[in-house]
């Protein structure tokens, strides 16, 4: 009986949760009570309906025979027999059957064309961002910097004019103090007044490269830990990237304004088969 | 009346002696079996709160300006998608309980389907003739973590869309196909305003129809093949012993359901899950720190973290860092499991039928290695964690990770060994108390039993029964070591 007590009292409170559940609805609602109401209605009758089975229904143990193998003896042979008289009949005809897998084949090109619709070639643009020769460097409020607005050692996250938010042209300007900045051969004139430029994709997996320490020179990754020393031209020291990060050719124009000299020379963001087929 | 409707469909069906078998059905019954059925009933929860999601969704980039009830937002630039999980989550009565719900039913879903994975290997369940479950579980379980994943990534706010980038960077890393499937999926480069709608119609519609269909087809095959069973008093290889479909176990699984339900809405409804409104919107410069997916992709993230810095080039080409542990290690990972029937049954020449479940111990190399394999993904799934060790132990980074390295080959082979002699000794106990005493004992007393009398496991609660069963482990191990 303790079963029958047991499952009646577990219906009475869900059912109470349930409408108590729709008051608090038309009250207005509130997500911690909606779910608890929810949570003790379904409960009940989770409890309920166990409890009944459990001690109200009969649980055997029952016996029921089974098969060990569910196949027949002789009827497979059946089977393959029906299926190759058959087959004997399209064999027949050899030549229709060639026909036949020729234009199949030929329906399968055809059908390729809608998948390749589905995006652009890749072609070469994973070599290029947005940055071109001039393209003043800008943040994601538009607004164009002088090198000497820059304090140093901050870090500001530019995008080309006219692309910002573009994804692959994220760019971090860190501004060196004075001296700091040896360029890596072949760099030289990319830093005026010891501002730096540097793809903000990680090279490991393409997380924006999101913290730089100014004490020790480093940009860290959040996403798996990758570590840039950028005073060695942002190559890795630590965690899983194995590539240094791009940097950006700096200069200044006419007004003073930070503008790149031309874009990436090197492909930005993690590696793919052929990135050194520039 | 209804007595008239089944005559009525029987006329026209001829269904009765179906239902009639249906109903005088034997299920086995084990608390160990209704794993699969929790995961089940969790797909259930996920299709009723998707749906009512879906309409309240809007799968687009395209920008607007967001204004709810969510103040430190309110007139930022945003996606339609991300503003329309903002309105859902405040301004639409029961919406935010449903898509905390929902979320949790996934977390929980993927969960159950591994721990039926792991019950169906450790005893063996996988054996002829049910490799082709085997192979349809598997493809089951690959589906719902690519579900999962497309689901976290619809709301298009700025954890979701790093992981995005991941798994674009993960795509374009595949030698000579890589950049091709990747602009094929995402419409181009990454950033192409796409994905979003590409990934509601395969997270709401091409994936759950797979898994609803396979899924049919795997509960089918259990009916047609019946359910294996332990070898309780009276069952054998050629019967099921266990409860009637009617009506018993059916009133329990309905129960079940509930009962599932019931803890997913208090989940739901109690603790908080993915507040993309703390992430905010996604934007390409933008980062948050620290960032985890959810605990079925921690494997790969930690993959991702504490695989070395090696990076090859084979005339002149590149194998980037990520393809190995992001394509290659799941590659592998999966490849295994869909063939490990049969490898094993090749291994060991074991191709009988079987319908009887071995329990782990019957069994010790081959718990042996399903052990030390849990115990390399559970490394790397820490792994996926190591910045919040570093933070909580103080330590560099850098450090942990090293350990989570050498622990990832050392524990696997200390598991693996260790489970090895415990399930040899457990065996041999099994033996020497059959030849001492006639009754069997029960499955999982054994080990706590064997920490001598009164060890009263039971009393103690949780924590006492891993006492007592270390401690009879090691005693067992100890009275073993000679044989
Ligand atoms: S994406 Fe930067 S470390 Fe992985």
């Amino acid at each position: 009986m303790r079963g029958a007590r047991l499952a009646a009292l577990a219906f009475v409170v869900s059912t109470v949760a349930s409408l108590s559940l729709a008051v608090v609805y038309v009250l207005g609602g509130q997500a911690q009570l909606e779910g608890t109401l929810l949570g003790v209605g379904l409960g009940g009758l989770g409890v309920g309906l166990v409890a009944w089975a459990k001690h109200l229904m009969p649980t055997g143990p029952f016996v029921q025979a089974r098969k060990v193998t569910l196949a027949r003896t002789g009827e497979i042979e059946e089977v393959a027999e029906s299926f190759e008289e058959g087959a004997a009949t399209i064999g027949r005809r050899r030549f229709l059957a060639r026909l036949l897998a020729v234009s199949l084949g030929a329906f399968g090109i055809a059908a390729v064309f809608p998948i390749r619709s589905l995006g652009t070639s890749p072609g070469r643009q994973l070599f290029h961002t947005s940055w071109r020769k001039g393209s003043r460097a800008v943040t994601d409020a538009g607004q164009p910097i002088r090198p000497a607005e820059l304090p140093v050692d901050s870090v500001l996250t530019v995008f080309p004019e006219g692309a910002v938010g573009v994804e692959d042209s994220q760019t971090l300007l860190i501004r060196l103090p004075a001296g700091d900045y040896r360029p890596l051969p072949g760099r030289e004139g990319w830093a005026p007044d010891d501002v730096v430029a540097f793809s903000k994709i990680c090279t490991h997996a393409g997380c924006p490269v999101g913290l730089y320490r100014a004490d020790t020179n480093q940009l860290f990754c959040p996403c798996h830990q990758s570590v840039f020393d950028v005073l060695q031209g942002a190559k890795p020291a630590g965690g899983p990237a194995t590539t240094a990060l791009p940097q950006l050719p700096l200069d200044v124009d006419g007004e003073g304004y930070l503008v790149a000299r031309s874009d990436y020379t090197e492909p930005v963001g993690p590696g793919f088969w052929n990135r050194n087929r520039a | 009346m209804l007595k008239r409707l089944a005559a009525w469909i029987d006329d026209r069906l001829g269904a009765a002696a179906f239902a009639e078998e249906a109903l005088n059905k034997v299920f086995p019954d084990h608390w160990a079996f209704l794993l699969g059925e929790i995961a089940m009933y969790c797909f259930v929860v996920l299709l009723a709160t998707g749906v009512f999601l879906t309409f309240f969704f809007d799968a687009s980039t395209a920008k607007t300006v967001y204004s709810g009830h969510y103040a430190p937002l309110n007139g930022s630039q945003v996606s339609s998608a991300y503003s329309s999980v903002m309105h859902l989550s405040f301004d639409i009565r029961m919406g935010l309980v449903i898509r905390q719900i929902h979320h949790w039913a996934a977390v929980v879903f993927i969960a159950a389907i591994v721990a039926h994975l792991c019950r169906i290997f450790f005893t063996s369940a996988f054996r002829r003739p049910r490799e082709i479950n085997w192979v349809l579980g598997m493809t089951l379980m690959i589906l719902s973590i690519f579900n999962g994943f497309t689901g976290y990534s619809l709301p298009d706010d700025l954890l979701s869309g790093v992981g995005l980038r991941i798994a674009y960077s993960i795509a374009i890393s595949i030698p000579f196909i890589g950049p091709w499937m990747a602009f094929l999926v995402f419409g181009g480069k990454f950033g192409s305003p796409q994905i979003i709608g590409r990934l509601f119609i395969i997270h709401v519609l091409l994936i759950p129809a797979a898994i609803a269909g396979i899924l049919g087809a795997h509960l089918a095959i259990v009916w047609r093949q019946k359910h294996t069973q332990f070898l309780i008093p009276g069952a054998a290889e050629s019967n099921v012993v266990g409860e009637r479909l009617w009506p018993t176990y059916a009133t329990k699984s309905v129960g079940l359901f509930f009962g599932v339900a019931a803890v997913l809405s208090f989940l739901g409804g109690l603790v908080q899950i993915n507040p993309v409104w703390l992430y905010g919107p996604y934007a390409a410069a933008q980062v948050s720190s620290p960032a985890q997916p959810d605990w079925y992709l921690g494997w790969l993230e930690g993959a991702l973290r504490l695989f070395p810095a090696w990076q090859f080039q084979i005339f002149g080409l590149e194998i980037p860092n990520v393809f190995l542990p992001a394509i290659v290690l799941p590659g592998i990972t999966f490849g295994l499991l869909y063939a490990w029937p049969f490898i094993e049954a090749w291994r060991t020449g074991d191709y009988a039928p079987h319908h009887v479940l071995d329990r782990p111990r019957d069994r010790p190399v081959h718990t042996a290695l399903g052990m030390a394999t849990l115990s390399f993904y559970a490394v790397l799934l820490f792994g996926g964690v190591n910045d919040l060790v570093a933070k909580w132990f103080q330590l560099p980074v850098e450090s942990v990770t090293w350990t989570f390295r050498i622990m990832g080959i050392v524990l696997p082979i200390l598991v693996g060994w260790l489970t090895y002699r415990l399930m040899v000794a457990l065996r041999l106990d099994a033996w020497e108390r059959a030849r001492h005493a006639p009754s069997p004992e029960p499955v999982l007393a054994a080990a706590g039993a064997a920490a001598g009398p009164g060890s009263g496991a039971a009393r103690w609660g949780l924590a006492g029964f891993f006492g007592a069963g270390a401690l009879g482990a090691w005693r067992l191990l100890r009275r073993h070591r000679r044989e």
